[in-house]
């Protein structure tokens, strides 16, 4: 049990310092971190407090508290996920808006153009 | 023959992605058709000669910055046309599939059916041969599950020959699927109690490339189709009312 704990320790530790680092160096802006550190700390307070732990457990009717643990995880990850989905598809959505607002400029253009230069 | 079109009241909008080996062909081909109608070629992002060889044909270009796929490509010409003011848009393939000389019939039925879409349609006299045994059971398929939805039977549902309206390019310019849109862009019109009828049309040979649609590919394009036909249908949209006319 103290193995497990430990290495989902060691994994949300090295999950906070990877977004931090990410954040830091731009590549993630800091409104989509907040996700994942939140995740990541809820592991962490978790796989230290074993009261706690155990309380979850129980309240899950799980009788192993790592496998508790998992589950939590998983669940989180699960809806950061599922969030993520949300925002690409709308990225997706706003970009392909973009490119076809941007084409349909770019003919008009060429239209007055063409006008101007009398064909 | 080619019935008289008003000026600014017909467009023929061609979709097309790497075809510069039938392009020009069929650009020709509906210029031979239609003359004095415009032809817009939509440019999905094509790496080879496409744009050059349409525009020496005597087509307008709309050429999209990035890649976007069938219905991106074909919603960009649909939103162009509804700004430009067009009544009608006639969309033909740009592989050489669609006779340009089943134009004229589209775009009749289209002014006098009072349809918001009217769909080329290869079965309606028997003229089906030329599809892939897969293609076939598709197609077979989806008419069974677009019965009910449509309340008609949709005899090509898979059709990319297809006429529209000014009150569907409105429709589409809003709201139009991404992939593979011919099926699901029947559900959009539905939801809206807009009509649609089919004329028999002839099929030719693909000029040039192969179908995107491999057998491989068939699984996902059917997984696909039908999740989007479904999510069309449990879509929540304000729906127009009920019309008692229906053709």
């Amino acid at each position: 049990m103290d193995r497990l704990l430990n290495a989902m320790t060691g994994l949300s530790v090295l999950l906070i310092v990877m977004v931090l680092v990410s954040v830091r160096r731009a590549r993630i802006r800091v409104e989509y971190s907040v996700a994942w550190l939140a995740g990541a700390a809820a592991l962490l307070v978790f796989s230290r407090a074993r009261g706690l732990l155990r309380t979850v457990a129980d309240l899950l009717g799980v009788t192993y508290p790592p496998l508790a643990l998992v589950l939590l995880a998983g669940s989180v990850f699960l809806l950061i996920f599922y969030r993520f989905s949300l925002i690409i598809s709308q990225l997706k959505d706003d970009n392909i808006a973009l490119a076809q607002r941007v084409a349909i400029l770019e003919y008009h253009l060429q239209m007055l153009k063409d006008h101007a230069a009398g064909y | 023959m080619s019935p008289a079109v008003a000026e600014g009241q017909l467009l023929i909008l061609i979709p097309a992605f790497n075809e510069e080996g039938a392009i020009a062909g069929v650009v020709q081909a509906v210029r031979g058709v239609m003359p004095g109608v415009p032809i817009l070629v939509v440019d999905d992002c094509s790496r080879d000669g496409t744009v050059a060889l349409a525009r020496g044909a005597g087509a307008q270009i709309l050429a999209l910055p990035h890649h976007l796929g069938l219905g991106g490509c074909v919603q960009a010409g649909y939103k162009l046309a509804f700004e430009l003011g067009y009544d009608y848009v006639i969309r033909v393939d740009g592989d050489g599939q669609h006779d340009a000389h089943d134009i004229p019939r589209v775009f009749e039925t289209l002014r006098t059916s009072g349809c918001e879409m009217v769909i080329g349609s290869r079965y309606l006299d028997g003229n089906g041969g030329g599809t892939s045994p897969v293609r076939t059971a598709g197609i077979q398929f989806f008419r069974m599950v677009l019965r009910p939805i449509l309340g008609k039977t949709v005899r090509d549902p898979t059709s990319g020959f297809v006429g529209v309206n000014r009150s569907a390019l409105e429709v589409f310019g809003r709201s139009f699927p991404l992939e593979y849109p011919e099926i699901e862009a029947l559900v959009v019109l539905q939801r809206r109690r807009f009509r649609f009828v089919e004329v028999a049309c002839h099929m030719l040979p693909r000029r040039t490339g192969r179908s995107s649609i491999t057998p491989m590919k068939s699984i996902y394009y059917i997984v696909h189709v039908l999740l989007g036909v479904f999510v069309n249908v449990l879509k929540y949209e304000r729906r127009a009312p009920k019309q008692t006319r229906r053709v």
